[in-house]
């Protein structure tokens, strides 16, 4: 069993999660860039943000075998302060870089004139540089909020396919799979989806065109839900090969549209010199 | 390892990627913050056979690096370290003893020795690490050996080992030796070498 978790911010978990995660068959992740939970007030904190992603992460990542990719923003919550305007202007730099499978997490939080100007101007660099981006639904009037994103997305001219919109519930799927974007959905018990609801929305909707990930974060949520999931769904009559069509092929389509996911040699660890500092704590 | 042995041991393709980047470099040099990233898509990552130690994304950026015109490329390496993933951060370390930049790439060796990323540190400790201080030089040492880094990759380590690192690695043993863990056979070899060379000292 091979698992992608398209979704989490391993910023916020351990070393140990790695461990864990490996261990239960996760083999590549796509790491969005969000907020941290305490603001940040100014461009530097994002750009330091932004270099654990695409350094430190990916590092941390391959001592367990996991091929990390990141999708790098300005999210929407911090869209709202005018400090963190500047982070716009040094985004082109990272949406250059190797791992960087696209734009993200970008859309709502409070539905702000603000958040939609950052909203579509993202979309536009998504565009430019032929990235698929990421959106984001609000947790509050998520109904409309997701039916606002899929009108922003569709003025914005960027392909429905190389679009998908997140944390989706039983409320939004329909509306989402209408509009040709790719369906994701977050094993999050508390505010968004737990595995045995999820399973019956893949009984539901299928399959296809569906992204089902942890978005395990700083708050109460589990790495391992992935693979909960997919113990669900082989226990409800699910076969092997639809388990990997959704937690492997579908985020290997999906984010493979930006041309720069590194999977070849998915199983093995990344070339390191002997030993490293991880397994054995900091030095 | 010279610049034209590097374009040598490169796959082809990859040479005629690198020529067209440089020819583009030359004419603009600021053309090198585009280019340097999407090396190695254009070049692959594979290692060199004919440049052991390298890879081909490597020596491309070190390639591209060597073809700005010498006012520029010490602040360019700067910006292109402070940006870069860490691929193209040590891509920076790797090909610092090949630019004509004095002492201005050290703070790059000290913010690479900062962080816990054996790629970055192992690449610090290369050819232009003659350039570091030697109390900074022998911490960078033991911090290879915590973080089990192969000593091998630190240039002119048995020139550069003194008695201050010989006491370093003489506490560190004792300490892995009330804790009951082994210490690297490597590290043991230099603190042995630096023992002796101590004892033929005083006779
Ligand atoms: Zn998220």
């Amino acid at each position: 069993m091979r698992i992608f978790d398209p979704h989490i911010h391993m910023t916020s978990r351990t070393t140990d999660d790695y461990e864990r995660m490996a261990a239960a068959g996760v083999r590549a992740l796509v790491e969005p860039a969000f907020w941290l939970g305490q603001p940040r007030t100014s461009v530097g904190s994002f750009t330091d943000y932004f270099d654990a992603l695409v350094g430190w992460e990916p590092f941390r990542a391959s001592q367990f075998g996991i091929r990390h990719h990141a999708t790098i923003a300005l999210n929407p919550k911090e869209a709202n302060d005018p400090r963190c305007a500047g982070v716009l202007d040094v985004l082109p730099r990272y949406l250059e870089k190797d791992r960087v499978v696209a734009v993200g997490e970008i859309g709502y939080d409070s539905m702000t004139a603000e958040e939609e100007t950052a909203f579509a101007a993202q979309l536009q660099l998504a565009i430019a540089h032929e990235l698929p981006a990421l959106v984001h639904t609000p947790h509050r009037d998520k109904a409309r909020g997701t039916q606002r994103s899929i009108k922003v997305v569709a003025e914005s001219g960027i392909e429905p396919g190389r679009v998908v919109i997140d944390h989706l519930n039983e409320v939004t799927v329909a509306t989402v799979k209408d509009s040709g974007c790719w369906a994701g959905f977050s094993i999050y018990p508390d505010t968004k989806m737990s595995p045995p609801r999820m399973v019956e929305i893949l009984k539901e909707f299928g399959t296809e065109r569906v992204l089902v990930n942890s978005a395990a974060d700083w708050g109460r949520s589990d790495p391992l839900l992935t693979r909960a999931t997919v113990d669900l769904m082989l226990a409800s009559g699910f076969t092997d090969d639809d388990v990997d069509l959704v937690f492997w092929r579908n985020p290997v389509e999906f984010y493979g549209q930006s041309g720069k996911l590194e999977l070849d040699d998915d199983d093995a660890p990344e070339k390191l010199f002997e030993g490293n500092s991880i397994l054995r704590g900091g030095s | 390892m010279k610049p034209d042995e590097l374009r040598a041991a490169l796959p082809p393709a990859a040479v005629g990627w690198v020529d067209e980047a440089v020819t583009q470099i030359e004419v603009d040099p600021g053309a090198i913050a585009r280019l340097f990233p999407r090396a190695a898509r254009a070049c692959g990552r594979a290692p060199l056979g004919d440049a052991p130690g390298w890879t081909a994304d490597e020596a491309a950026r070190a390639l591209l690096l060597k073809a700005l015109p010498g006012d520029v490329v010490a602040g360019e390496a700067d910006r292109l370290y402070r940006f870069g993933d860490a691929d193209e951060k040590r891509a920076v370390l790797r090909a610092l003893p090949l630019l004509r930049i004095g002492e201005a790439g050290v703070p790059l060796l000290h913010d690479a020795i900062r962080t816990n990323d054996t790629r970055l540190v192992g690449a610090a400790l290369g050819p232009y690490a003659a350039h570091l201080d030697a109390a900074t030089w022998r911490q960078a040492v033991l911090k290879c050996v915590f973080m089990g880094l192969p000593l091998s990759i630190v240039d002119r380590l048995d020139e550069r080992g003194d008695e201050e690192l010989r006491v370093m690695l003489a506490g560190l043993a004792e300490e892995r030796a009330a804790a009951g863990r082994p210490m690297a056979a490597d590290a043991t070899g230099l603190l042995n070498r630096l023992s002796g060379t101590a004892l033929r000292k005083e006779a």
